[in-house]
């Protein structure tokens, strides 16, 4: 196994991840992906990066670091994104009763992991 | 000592990295054992202390104790690690409502009942409040409805100071850690309000021209993956924290405070300042 699908394989043991999935942030493609049926990853990817980009320059405006943690909340579900290097983003889409803080954990945890 | 308490005390002893002091703490407390159940969660929240979980075990305890305040700033921490907790909603909101702030306690009520639509007991909540609301509007209301284990009368929750009127400007509440707030317009221009560098610089303009267009792309992710209506966005950046509501359909709100204050309590910081700007964006529409 891979580190990326080890990474991927701790985020979806999370209760409410219905998928995770690693992403290039520079032209939102998939790298590697672990979802449940029914999700469109590629449209997660470029979602995605396109959010984490546009945040990143806000923040960059702000004179602050690039974000190290995203998360877009619906009223029916979540989604969770960290930034790591190597222009990689782990991403995941949560259900609105998951446990965002493990998820988090889990990710951030995962994301130092592939750097 | 009973035998599932017993039980439990032997799994933590055995497996003292296992969650099993989640079990424990509740039984304990259950069964009016606070003292016991606070080492139990303390010692928890030690090895874990990003666990929402066990932030929600401790305010319920300090809760039972009468420790009002301390059980609110427990749950603002369950709600930093797990914003759509619902035990926390409910006992944030039970809190504001015996400090009077009616208005924040249906608020929080409302996003509970958005996590979880079939809880009758939120609706019930709701229902009540909106009925004193209309029945008593000006009385501090402090009934035992609520999650029903706080039997103390309320402590004022937050101390954050009042927000300054002022009619030309949108001020939201200011605090320690405050690097600005700012009301944004669909082109990115902004409407009112301040984001300030690290340096203490005015990067107002420059930050709402990049935010043009986030609330789009946050309507179009979550239409797309089928999340339903976006709520907010929480950004975490190295020392700081931003955090991203929309007060109408065409506006942005940014609020930026140091990470030092926990993600829920800048979220409630945020809902706060969108209600203000609702309310300055109806006088000056």
């Amino acid at each position: 196994m891979t580190a990326a699908d080890e990474a991927l394989e701790r985020v979806t043991q999370v209760p409410g991840v219905r998928g995770s999935l690693l992403i290039s942030a520079d032209d939102g493609l998939v790298v590697a992906e672990r979802l449940m049926e029914g999700i469109d990853g590629r449209a997660v990817a470029a979602l995605a990066a396109s959010l984490v980009q546009r945040l990143g320059r806000a923040t960059g405006g702000a004179g602050l670091q690039a974000p190290k943690f995203v998360h877009l909340r619906g009223n029916a579900g979540s989604v969770l994104a960290a930034p790591g290097g190597d222009d990689l983003v782990l991403v995941a889409v949560v259900d609105p009763d998951a446990n965002v803080g493990r998820a988090r954990i889990e990710m951030l945890d995962a994301v130092g992991r592939l750097a | 000592m009973t035998d599932d308490i017993r039980t439990l005390t032997a799994r933590v002893a055995e497996e003292p990295s296992s969650l099993a002091f989640l079990e424990l703490g509740e039984a304990l407390r259950r069964r009016g054992q606070l003292e016991a159940a606070y080492k139990v969660a303390r010692g928890g929240l030690t090895r874990y202390p990003a666990l929402a979980d066990a932030h929600d075990l401790v305010a319920r305890i300090l809760g039972d104790q009468g420790d009002l305040a301390g059980a609110f700033d427990a749950w603002v921490e369950a709600l930093r690690f797990d914003p759509m907790r619902i035990g926390a909603l409910k006992g944030i909101a039970f809190l504001y409502f015996r400090a009077g702030d009616v208005p924040a306690a249906l608020e929080h009520l409302q996003r509970a009942a958005e996590v979880d639509p079939d809880d009758e007991s939120i609706i019930q909540a709701i229902g009540r409040i909106r009925q004193t609301m209309v029945e008593e509007p000006q009385v501090n209301v402090g009934t035992s409805q609520g999650n029903g284990y706080l039997a103390h009368p309320p402590a004022v929750p937050d101390s954050a100071p009042p927000a300054e009127a002022d009619e030309g400007t949108f001020r939201p509440e200011s605090d320690n850690g405050d690097h600005g707030s700012m009301l944004v317009d669909g082109n990115g221009l902004r409407l009112s309000g301040t984001v300030r560098s690290p340096a203490q610089e005015d990067v107002g303009d420059r930050v709402a021209a990049e935010l043009a267009g986030v609330s789009k792309e946050a309507t179009r992710t979550s239409r797309l993956l089928g999340l339903g209506t976006w709520q907010a966005i929480a950004v975490e950046a190295p020392d700081w924290n931003l955090f991203l509501v929309a007060p109408t359909p065409d506006t942005l709100l940014l609020t930026v405070r140091e990470s030092s204050l926990p993600m829920a309590r800048l979220a409630l910081v945020a809902d706060r300042a969108a209600r203000q700007a609702r309310e300055w964006l109806e006088q000056h529409a």
